[in-house]
């Protein structure tokens, strides 16, 4: 008879068929139920509704401007990494209205639907997406300022996490402190090993939907808990890729992943702001904000307002906006960023450097994703490296 | 989290509000143009609710809301003790700018605010102020300037220097005697003069050596075009003022203006939330590199 009553903390083993139960039963709970799938040659996140749409069997060779996907028969359900999709698609999505507006002959009303968004939950987070939540958690919910579509979103989410056991050559969590293992901040988290998966409750949600899966029982998913000696080895799986991180090897057959000194890098950037370093990368940056759109912490918006023909019905509608982009610092008078040495460096300045002010925390987790899809393979890590190798006297 | 129960329907999130997104419906009440492309225009809330309860400080601005038109950031530019009606300064350089300064009598525009950081004018109680104000910077500095009139005894010597392209440029003429009966020393300067023009032509941060300046106790609030603010204080700085003493208003593209939108930032700063007043030991360093 399998115990039914878990808590945030608990390890469980769950089979194959156990994460169709999990993706069924979140199913059924009314969340749509997203995560990793191939699509157009990449794995993004995308609607999943059988287990069988998971790339189990596939990995993804990634590094500067490539990535590649191939089959290995080795390769488990989730031993790629992150593509060029996060939760910032659908927590922060990349257009949304903001209000709707209706004009009578009295004027201009708000009518806004309130229309909650629909509960979402998201197989497959790592580490590094883990530690993009918590930082945009302090941009849109931890200011003065609360964005209401956001924090909406942001209550109706479940997160059904991954440790890593594997990384790209474009991965540096270990550099950021945010991964490989996946934590704190997950419901469930997956650790995959011998084709099942140790599971570890985070959250009273996720105890209560382990605990439903646990009373459905036996003979398709015992759900069985954990002994500490089990815990410890399944603990040890994405810190043994850590280790490896740090100590800059790998497994034979598989890529070094890239590293980043983060050692006094607030002021090492903020006392560089005018290296030459920076014409030198944006003679080689197209400025395709490519970069900024797949970054998972990147928040910079910008709002149209439009209106119908009629003209009695209008809308305000928030994008995602680009520092890479002229717009982003257009002013009456002139722009004040107009070069792209300047729109450069903002970004990495802000991301490594004017972050820590603002929220605390660095602006980046590591992720990669910046250097596999810049299309001529621009890497933060190396252009840190290039200021701090000869920082300006 | 825990698992959501039934789903219920709170009202529209941007009705709330505690929402950044917010909009107050208002009306024009009243018009003036002050030159050929400003006008100060005062607007009154719709609802008895925001008359009542909107508070403001000198030196914050609000956002401008025209629906399916567009929005801007605008100072405001009126007496913080009378909150029930709103002035701005406005002028008309793009498209919504343009269409805030063709708005008549009577006439619906939204606002959001008010936001960021005022005049210090609490700690600046007992000293001397100097008053900078390039073209229609004056906006921004129009309501630490009622502030100050009506808490004259509050403040040592005052000093307004504003300067503009023309003299026909120069705003809120009809107000210049009030300021003067106030005991304010107001100093204008034009870059080009006109015929009937008396007055001195240049650049403000000339008229700084007209004042008879004691750096102690002196503290300088200004707002016009960067390389105008930059030159007042590094003018300020060398007749020995602190720059700790010396504030700017800074202007960047906002979206937002309550640090969710990133458009405005400048260095490690959010000028909508960090500012857009910040003490000049603090931005001048930033403002310093080009392009940042
Ligand atoms: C804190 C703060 C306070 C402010 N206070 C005031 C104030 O009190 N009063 C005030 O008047 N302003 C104030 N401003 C400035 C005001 O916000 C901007 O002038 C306004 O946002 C411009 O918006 P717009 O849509 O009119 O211009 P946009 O259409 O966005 O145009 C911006 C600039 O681009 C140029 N441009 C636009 N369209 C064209 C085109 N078709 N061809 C060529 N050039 C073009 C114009 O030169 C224009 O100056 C303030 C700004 C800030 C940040
Ligand atoms: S800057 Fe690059 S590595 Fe860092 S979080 Fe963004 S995309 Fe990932
Ligand atoms: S950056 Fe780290 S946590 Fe993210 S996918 Fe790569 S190994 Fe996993
Ligand atoms: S205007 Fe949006 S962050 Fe400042």
């Amino acid at each position: 008879m399998p115990d039914s009553s878990s808590i945030p903390g608990d390890w469980r083993w769950l089979d194959a068929d156990g994460l169709q139960i999990l993706i069924d039963l979140l199913r059924g709970r009314g969340f749509r139920v997203v995560g990793p799938r191939i699509a157009d040659g990449a794995i993004v996140i995308g609607d999943i509704d059988s287990a069988a749409q998971l790339p189990t069997g596939w990995l993804d060779d990634q590094d500067g401007g490539s990535y590649r996907l191939r089959q290995d028969k080795a390769a488990g359900t989730f031993d790629h990494v992150v593509g060029p999709h996060s939760l910032k698609n659908f927590l922060f999505p990349a257009r949304e209205t903001l209000q709707h507006w209706t004009r009578d002959d009295r004027g201009w009303h708000d009518t806004t639907p309130a229309e909650p968004p629909r509960p979402l939950a998201v197989i497959g987070v790592r580490g590094c997406d883990l530690a993009a939540l918590a930082i945009q958690d302090r941009v849109f919910l931890g200011g003065d300022h609360v964005d209401p579509a956001y924090k909406a979103r942001r209550e109706r989410l479940f997160l059904l996490a991954v440790n890593c056991r594997r990384a790209a050559a474009t991965c540096f969590c270990h550099s950021m402190g945010c991964g490989p293992a996946a934590g704190p901040g997950f419901d469930l988290a997956l650790t995959e090993t011998d084709g099942r998966f140790a599971v570890e409750t985070g959250s009273e949600a996720g105890a209560a939907l382990l605990a439903e899966l646990a009373a459905r029982g036996s003979p398709v998913t015992p759900a069985e808990i954990l002994d500490e000696a089990a815990i410890e080895q399944v603990r040890d799986i994405p810190r043994r890729l850590g280790r490896e991180m740090h100590a800059r090897r790998a497994e034979p057959g598989r890529p070094v992943p890239r590293s980043l000194d983060t050692d006094g890098i607030r002021d090492l950037l903020f006392s560089n702001l005018e290296h030459p370093r920076w014409q030198q990368v944006a003679d080689r940056c197209l400025s395709c904000a490519n970069c900024t759109l797949v970054c998972p912490t990147c928040f910079c918006s910008s709002v149209s307002d439009v209106a119908d023909l009629s003209g009695d019905h209008a809308s305000r509608e928030r994008q995602w906006a680009s520092c890479f982009t002229l717009e982003h610092s257009q002013m009456h008078g002139g722009n004040a960023r107009p070069t792209v040495a300047s729109r450069y460096r903002q970004w990495l300045t802000h991301k490594l450097a004017g972050w820590i002010d603002q929220f605390g925390s660095s602006g980046c987790t590591g992720c990669g994703r910046c250097i596999t899809w810049c299309p001529v393979g621009i890497d933060l890590t190396a252009e840190v490296a290039a200021i701090r190798e000869a920082p300006t006297p | 989290m825990t698992l959501p129960a039934p789903l219920s329907y709170p009202p529209p999130e941007s009705l709330d509000p505690g929402s950044p997104w917010h909009a107050r419906p208002a009306r024009i009440d009243r018009v003036r143009d002050e030159s050929a492309d400003v006008r100060t225009m005062v607007l009154v809330f719709e609802q008895a609710r925001d008359r009542r309860d909107y508070r403001f400080l000198p030196g914050q601005f609000n956002m401008l809301l025209l629906p399916g038109i567009g929005e801007a950031a605008i100072s405001i530019a009126s007496d913080p003790e009378h909150c029930s009606a709103v002035a701005h300064t406005v002028r008309a350089v793009g498209s919504v700018t343009h269409a805030l300064a063709r708005l008549e009598v009577g006439d619906q525009l939204f606002v959001r605010g008010p936001f960021g950081r005022p005049w210090p004018l609490e700690e600046l109680r007992e000293r001397d102020l100097i008053i900078a104000a390039g073209g229609v910077g004056l906006a921004s500095v129009q309501a630490a300037i009622c502030h100050c009139m009506t808490h004259r005894g509050d403040y040592g010597r005052i000093a307004v220097l504003h300067g503009a392209k023309t003299p026909a440029d120069l705003l809120c003429r009809s107000d210049y005697g009030r300021w003067r009966d106030h005991g304010i020393d107001l100093h204008l300067i034009v870059d080009h003069a006109a015929p009937g023009w008396q007055g001195p032509v240049g650049f403000v941060p000339q008229l700084l050596d007209r004042l008879e300046i004691v750096p102690s106790e002196t503290s300088l609030i200004c707002c016009g075009p960067e390389p105008m603010m930059e030159a007042v204080a590094r003018r300020s700085i060398a007749a020995g003022i602190d720059p700790d003493q010396i504030f700017v208003s800074i202007e960047r593209l906002m979206a937002c203006a309550s640090g969710l939108c990133g458009l405005c930032q400048l260095g490690p700063f959010f000028i909508c939330k960090d500012g857009p007043v910040l003490s000049y030991d603090r931005i001048g360093p930033w403002l310093a590199v080009p392009h940042l």
